[in-house]
């Protein structure tokens, strides 16, 4: 069994991985551009709640250290650089995406997939995370370059929505972004453009939310963590665009077929989990074939929802441009919402995506994403009695990766679940572990 | 007669149980693991064989767990030591709610349910802290034995509160209570107290329900046990099999297996794995 998933594992690749080169490829190929020849300009943003729909509207290259740092990592060439910033003094326990990126940033700036361009504007766009903030900081002190912190505020209010004051407060600051915008172009902001992009972005989180619906189905198309992964790159960097919008069209309409003749990720679906936290991105391949062997499939996840959350009802709306970036920003990302929202929301794709159990993957250089997560485990196992397993690496540093270690976690949490299923099998429908 | 073994290579010992079809144990054999795993697997299984005056091919089925299980060539399926300390606790403590396993590397929390299954666990995390080799440590900063360390800490009268449970960092703490004049007895008591602080709290995580059953190496020390019964408040379930538990539920997973091969499909649900011992009322 072990060896048929092993060999079969997710070879999947469509037309629409064939669309993501091309497109992300031109994205990468603008940047190297604006790099080297000083074709185009940059600007820094982060991937919570992007406002990236303004960046296109005054075509301005949108740049993430983020998605730089673990397009390093995956390509496990994050090391040296985060080598390089804990030489120059920052701490073993800092964000290891920052190490990377400021690696990377003093430096040259060549990586294997582009040059990274210096930015014109710095635009802190998320400060639930004050690591962040400082980062943004630190990347402005180096290249003396103009920084913006958006201040974006925290979804403190149980009803988990924002008020009023909050949205107001946020376009605002999103005015002050366009006048410098329009200082960094010489540019004055095309009203009618950014609604037409706003619209595009509608669309595209529109297919984006229908193609996470069909991990619904048993078994289900892909897997919604990390297939769902790899799909951000043109989410956050190409939305609002026709080459974001053509992706995820294909995207669906691969995705449906793959519903419609009963295919899944692997060769059987005998485990359905939701995950929590970031991946481990030098060890994606291996983290991913440590589920794969179970025949465990992620049919929801958290992370994957960073950057936006759309599956449950929100879509940009053209009418109102700048206000519906705001609510983005505020209330429709995981890492703006409060620790009773992400509850509800593993909790909502426990039940409705049908999952048996719950995985935690804590990330020992973010300490402020992944405090609480001892708590959620409490929360989900003790109250709901749904099976939850902790695991803790890093998402960028390969040295807090131990393979025996994660292994033996996630073999005993299987076998646990495949001896719950053999005694539920057995047992009278309705009993409970 | 049908037998069947359990093979636990541990990060620093390997243990071999070998059952037969009554689920008795006929032989138990430990070595050291070393650099060569496979081998010492194998060391292992043949001392057991030779124990249990067996030849090979009467043992229908081997499972293989600990860290090196997939080195256990040799082996028909490889089980966590996380499974198989749960069964093997509930084989020897049939009301066992909670295992406490501290190996050389690991501390583990279980928490068991009908038949000796795996409800949730906790371990220790990328870090050594509180597990067997932080008493290795200790008793190699004095020059001791590590088996004299245990009972020197119940001596203690005024056992030191140690700042650090870092297995590294330890020899350093020591050696600065040294410099005090402090008594070995009372910065052994701390040492023990120091790592069963720091158990409980993991343990807790999970849920403390008794009975609790402590197996793994660290479980034959004497002042460990009694550490954690302090902490606790609790009497805790110690076999003079601790050692082997991991070992012993591999074998009954192993057996389980064996018997379901001989009876045919449809007989694999998890059976009973109660110690026959027991259930005669010794």
């Amino acid at each position: 069994m072990a060896q048929a998933a092993d060999t079969a594992k997710t070879t999947y690749q469509g037309q629409m991985h064939l669309l993501q080169k091309e497109i992300m490829g031109r994205y990468f190929e603008r940047m190297t551009r604006a790099a080297e020849q000083g074709d185009g300009k940059a600007v820094f943003m982060l991937i919570s709640g992007n406002p990236v729909e303004l960046m296109h509207a005054f075509d301005l290259i949108p740049v993430y250290p983020e998605i730089d740092a673990l397009q390093l990592a995956v390509k496990k060439a994050a090391l040296p650089f985060i080598q390089k910033a804990e030489e120059i003094g920052y701490s073993m326990d800092n964000c290891a995406y920052v190490k990377a990126d400021v690696g990377l940033f003093l430096g040259d700036r060549k990586t294997p997939f582009a040059t990274i361009p210096l930015p014109s504007l710095i635009l802190c766009n998320y400060v639930g995370c004050n690591v962040y903030l400082q980062w943004f900081e630190h990347l402005a002190e180096y290249c003396d370059g103009q920084l913006y912190n958006l201040d974006i505020p925290f979804m403190r209010d149980p009803s988990g929505k924002p008020s009023k004051e909050d949205v107001h407060y946020v376009v605002r600051q999103l005015e002050e972004v366009i006048e410098i915008c329009e200082r960094i172009t010489g540019k004055s902001l095309d009203w009618a453009k950014l609604k037409r992009i706003v619209g595009l972005s509608g669309e595209t989180g529109a297919l984006w939310a229908k193609i996470k619906g069909l991990t619904k189905h048993v078994p289900s198309p892909f897997d919604n963590y990390f297939d769902s992964v790899t799909m951000m790159a043109p989410l956050y960097c190409l939305r609002g665009t026709e080459d974001g919008l053509r992706f995820f069209q294909t995207a669906l309409a691969e995705m449906e077929e793959k519903v419609r003749t009963g295919q899944g990720p692997l060769p059987e679906e005998r485990f359905r989990f939701v995950i929590e936290g970031p991946p481990p991105w030098p060890y994606l391949r291996t983290f991913r074939d440590l589920f794969a062997r179970w025949g465990a499939v992620a049919v929801a996840s958290t992370y994957s929802t960073v950057g936006g959350l759309w599956e449950f009802g929100f879509k940009h709306d053209p009418d109102r441009p700048l206000e519906s970036i705001a609510e983005h920003m505020l209330q429709w990302n995981v890492t703006n919402r409060n620790f009773l929202q992400r509850y509800e929301q593993i909790h909502r794709y426990i039940k409705e995506w049908q999952a048996d159990a719950l995985v935690i993957h804590s990330v020992k250089s973010c300490r402020l994403f992944s405090a609480g997560q001892g708590d959620m485990r409490e929360y989900f196992t003790k109250e709901l009695g749904i099976p939850t397993l902790l695991i803790e690496s890093d998402l960028e540093d390969p040295r807090y990766f131990s393979e025996a270690q994660i292994k033996n976690r996630i073999d005993a949490f299987f076998e646990s679940l495949e001896h719950r299923k053999m005694v539920r099998g057995a047992a009278p429908a309705g009993a409970s572990a | 007669m049908i037998y069947a073994a359990g093979i636990d290579v541990g990060s620093t010992q390997t243990k071999g149980v070998i059952l037969d079809e009554q689920r008795r144990i006929v032989a138990r054999a430990l070595g050291m693991t070393g650099a060569n795993v496979t081998r010492a697997a194998e060391n292992c299984f043949n001392e057991a064989l030779k124990l249990a005056g067996i030849e090979r091919a009467a043992v229908r089925y081997v499972v293989g767990t600990g860290y090196g299980r997939y080195k256990v060539t040799f082996g028909d399926a490889q089980i966590t030591e996380i499974s198989c300390h749960a069964r093997g606790a509930y084989y020897l403590f049939p009301n066992t709610k909670t295992v406490i396993d501290m190996g050389g590397q690991d501390a583990k929390g279980i928490r068991v349910g009908e038949g000796g299954e795996v409800k949730d666990f906790v371990m220790n995390d990328k870090c050594a802290a509180g597990t067997g080799r932080f008493l290795g440590s200790a008793a190699e900063a004095l020059l001791l034995n590590l088996d004299d360390i245990g009972p020197i800490s119940l001596k203690a009268r005024n056992p030191v509160r140690l700042t650090t449970v870092c297995t590294v960092f330890v020899e350093s703490d020591i050696m600065s209570y040294l410099a005090q004049n402090k008594k070995i007895e009372d910065i052994l008591g701390g040492v023990h107290s120091a790592i069963a602080a720091r158990t409980v709290s993991l343990i807790r995580r999970v849920g403390i329900e008794p009975e609790i059953t402590f197996t793994g190496g660290v479980s034959r020390n004497v002042g460990m046990v009694r550490a954690l019964e302090d902490k606790l408040g609790l009497k805790l379930n110690v076999s003079p099999d601790a050692h082997y538990v991991g070992a012993l539920g591999a074998s009954l997973f192993a057996l389980e297996r064996a018997l379901a091969a001989v009876s045919g499909p449809g007989s694999e649900v998890p059976s009973s794995t109660r110690n026959p011992e027991l259930e005669a009322g010794n």
